[in-house]
């Protein structure tokens, strides 16, 4: 039982992250891809280390794979918000059919928003 | 598990497609980051195929790696200094 659990966790840990993959070629713009990739990868990530750790039980495997589990859960999504923000300031346009950026609404200045409407 | 494997392979091989080809800096930092992160999930499996527990160490060692990287990057993309 525990073992189909571990199997079944793998698969979908793989199937998530390449998916994620799959987004970070096809999304239109910088910012669309890199959601796509973080979130799909994160728990992707989270997925395969659980199901390391369904599959090896309580020894130096397993509760090692967990804390890596816990680490990438924390630090990834932080890694990419910071990316994000420098982006930002870098001057990386937002796509064309982008509705709304509160960013730039609230410090003033120009839009960085692709193009024409 | 070898599927596995190699499906994830398949996920790294896009990441380096957009690392290759994004039109921007932070395309390619990013690529880079989620690719560092599949080689630990890869090096996760290859440490439950062959029973090798020290493998998932070097798991733990990639995420940081990678985390401390694409923070520096951000901070470099900011414009501002390291100790900021």
């Amino acid at each position: 039982m525990i073992d189909v659990l571990g199997w079944l966790s793998l698969c979908v840990g793989v199937g998530f992250t390449v998916l994620g993959c799959l987004g970070l070629v096809r999304f239109p713009d910088l910012y669309n891809r890199m959601q796509a990739a973080t979130k799909c990868v994160t728990l992707g990530t989270c997925g395969i280390m659980l199901g390391v750790f369904l599959k090896s039980g309580f020894g130096a495997l397993g509760v090692k794979a967990l804390l890596c589990a816990l680490f990438v859960l924390i630090t990834v999504p932080v890694a990419a918000h910071a990316l994000a923000r420098g982006s930002l300031i870098f001057g990386v346009k937002l796509w064309k059919d982008t509705v709304q950026d509160d960013f730039t609404d609230d410090r003033g200045g120009e839009s960085i928003i692709e193009g024409p409407k | 598990m070898t599927i596995l494997i190699i499906v994830l392979s398949l996920g790294a091989f896009f990441c380096l497609y957009r690392a290759l080809q994004g039109p921007s800096i932070p395309d390619r930092a990013i690529a880079v980051d989620i690719m560092t992160v599949i080689f630990s999930s890869i090096t996760a499996l290859m440490a439950l195929e062959y029973r090798l527990a020290y493998l998932i160490d070097l798991s733990i060692a990639l995420a940081v790696i990678s985390f401390v990287g694409t923070l520096a990057l951000a901070k470099y993309l900011e414009g501002r200094s390291l100790d900021d």
